[in-house]
């Protein structure tokens, strides 16, 4: 387990804000999205689309770029800028064909022994009928499928939102980087709070009780690496955070493209199995 | 349905133990679709369906495994392990123990291994009346158990899944499950061996998004409620009518995702014929 950015006691308890404000602030539409990160780590990244099957989905960006002159694929999910933006991209909520999309650059990937790095940033896999229909589920549990055994590297970066079975569906990876201000959680504080507690105004208390924020994860083994924002974290400030991000990118991928696949597959395996189990 | 592997399956014939019977005899159930109350233990010894409307009863993980596993060869794995309260989270530890007590279960999830029609299977049954049958870190870990018990012993896997989804009160230790459970079922799967699904109702949310679809074999019950978001969600996100059958057995079967839809009096000689086509040499066994 990676410690170098585990933050010492003393700084948690003095400037930590609660859970909710961590909330709130990944969700600001003022933060770097997908294709931001994307824009700024990578040289010539060029877009792939479609499934295959049923269509394409701009709620998941897919393509092929250069890290520091290694091919790698990148996949992202992007919320968008623009309200015409955020309606085009369902808010970054995927479709099925998101998620197979997503799959068929990981097998892609996986052909050509190129590392996959994810980008996080969703509400949720979307919820309607015509996902239902298309087997949201089916997907998302053949996603986790595929990476479980997947022979090429897999990093997944949560820069924003992560939420519930839609973000794991990218982020069974070998490596977990959690952005700062980031959040990871079973289900929305507001969706708890409404199921438990019938009020969806104590999202507050519930975002405290889930235990989401990259600190939490990070504290439970979840979260590998947190990488450190500035306030207000905007585009306009992310230049540093961008290179710190890409440089420790670097590093991470170059020790995983050196493991042998079997072997990847392996420790991603055996990193699962000691997650989170009930140890009773 | 061609029997292919001998007799039929003679149900309810498992005897019950005569202290379990005195316990319960007085209890009544009403059943879901008709609204007819009988005893508990009639409905149990004809196999949870209806005799009036054919309708389903919600089976407990007991009565299931009673009825699929052959007499007496049924031997639990993981009985002790049991649900923590990993996030401290708030009256979640009272909520175990109501549900403990209610169900007599100290988790969703009976994991075990026993002959189907003298097939030795890994089985694992999970049970909505403990906490909706959501999946937790306990959940979880007794199902990566059994997958992986089912590895070394080089046996079958058959899950009978019901869940209301991963139990949100333990957070990302619930929502890793997803991803736990994968890896367990593609280990599983890499040494070429058989994992059937059966959804029952409800199966939704992560759990469907996980090991309940991926069966190399998914069969499910008639007019259970299967899919990944709450109805509820869906109409306030579409605010349109849903299709009356809308993420039913049914649907998952006409869209693709189910590969047969069985009824419960069937599915021991479903389950058993399965098996047998994937291992001929399974001895028959009355």
């Amino acid at each position: 387990m990676n410690t170098e950015s585990r933050p010492t006691p003393g700084e948690e308890s003095a400037a930590t804000p609660a859970a909710w404000d961590i909330v709130l602030r990944a969700r600001l539409d003022t933060r770097p999205q997908a294709l931001d990160y994307i824009g700024a780590l990578f040289d010539a990244f060029t877009v792939l689309e479609g499934d295959r099957c049923t269509g394409t989905d701009s709620a998941v960006v897919g393509g092929i770029g250069l890290l520091s002159g290694r091919p790698v694929t990148v996949l992202g999910q992007q919320k968008g800028a623009t309200l015409d933006d955020k309606i085009a991209r369902n808010f970054g909520m995927p479709h099925p064909r998101g998620f197979r999309k997503a799959m068929r650059l990981m097998r892609q990937a996986e052909k050509f022994r190129r590392p996959v790095i994810c980008f996080v940033d969703t509400p949720g896999a979307y919820p309607g009928r015509e996902a239902e229909q298309r087997g949201q589920a089916a997907v998302i549990a053949e996603s986790l499928y595929l990476l479980s055994e997947l022979r090429t590297p897999v990093v997944t970066v949560v820069i924003g939102e992560g939420g519930s079975g839609g973000a794991l569906a990218l982020a069974l990876c070998d490596h977990l980087i959690m952005m700062e201000n980031s959040f990871f959680s079973v289900i929305s504080p507001e969706g708890c709070a409404a199921i438990l507690w019938k009020d969806a105004a104590r999202a507050r208390d519930a975002a405290q009780s889930l235990k989401l924020t990259a600190r939490d994860l990070h504290g439970s083994g979840f979260a590998d690496e947190i990488v450190p924002e500035p306030d207000p974290f905007t585009v306009a400030e992310a230049e540093p955070v961008f290179a710190d991000l890409k440089k420790r990118l670097i590093t991470r991928i170059g020790a995983l493209s050196a493991t042998e696949p079997g072997e990847l597959v392996e420790a991603r395996q055996r990193k699962y199995m000691k997650m989170g189990g009930s140890k009773a | 349905m061609i029997n292919l592997f001998g007799k039929k399956e003679k149900p309810g014939k498992s005897p019950i133990p005569l202290g379990e019977f005195k316990e319960h005899s007085l209890e009544m159930v009403r059943c879901p679709e008709c609204g007819k109350s009988l005893l508990r233990e009639v409905v149990r010894r004809i196999g949870s369906v209806c005799p009036f409307c054919s309708g389903y009863f919600r089976m407990t993980a007991r009565d299931r495994i009673r009825q699929l596993i052959d007499e007496d060869t049924f031997l639990e794995l993981d009985e002790e392990t049991a649900a923590r309260n990993p996030l401290d989270f708030p009256d979640y530890r009272d909520r175990l123990m109501r549900h403990r007590e209610q169900s007599g279960l100290p988790e969703a999830v009976v994991t075990g291994v026993g002959d189907i029609s003298g097939c030795r299977t890994a089985l694992g049954v999970m049970d909505s009346h403990f906490m909706m049958g959501s999946m937790g870190s306990a959940t979880g870990e007794k199902i990566v158990r059994l997958f992986d018990y089912a590895c070394e012993q080089r046996l079958p896997v058959i899950m009978v899944c019901a869940s209301g989804g991963a139990r949100m009160q333990e957070g990302m230790f619930a929502l890793s499950q997803m991803a736990r459970t994968s890896v367990a079922v593609s280990r599983h799967s890499r040494q070429g061996l058989l994992y059937i699904s059966v959804l029952t109702h409800p199966t939704t949310g992560g759990v469907t998004a996980s090991f309940a679809m991926q069966g190399d074999i998914i069969l499910a019950e008639p007019g259970a409620l299967v899919g990944f978001a709450g109805k509820r969600v869906i109409e306030q996100t579409v605010r349109e009518e849903l299709p009356e059958n809308f993420q039913k057995s049914e649907f998952q079967f006409d869209n693709g995702f189910v590969d047969a839809i069985v009824p419960r009096e069937s599915l021991k000689a479903m389950l058993s014929r399965l098996l047998r086509l994937h291992d001929p040499s399974c001895a028959v066994r009355e």
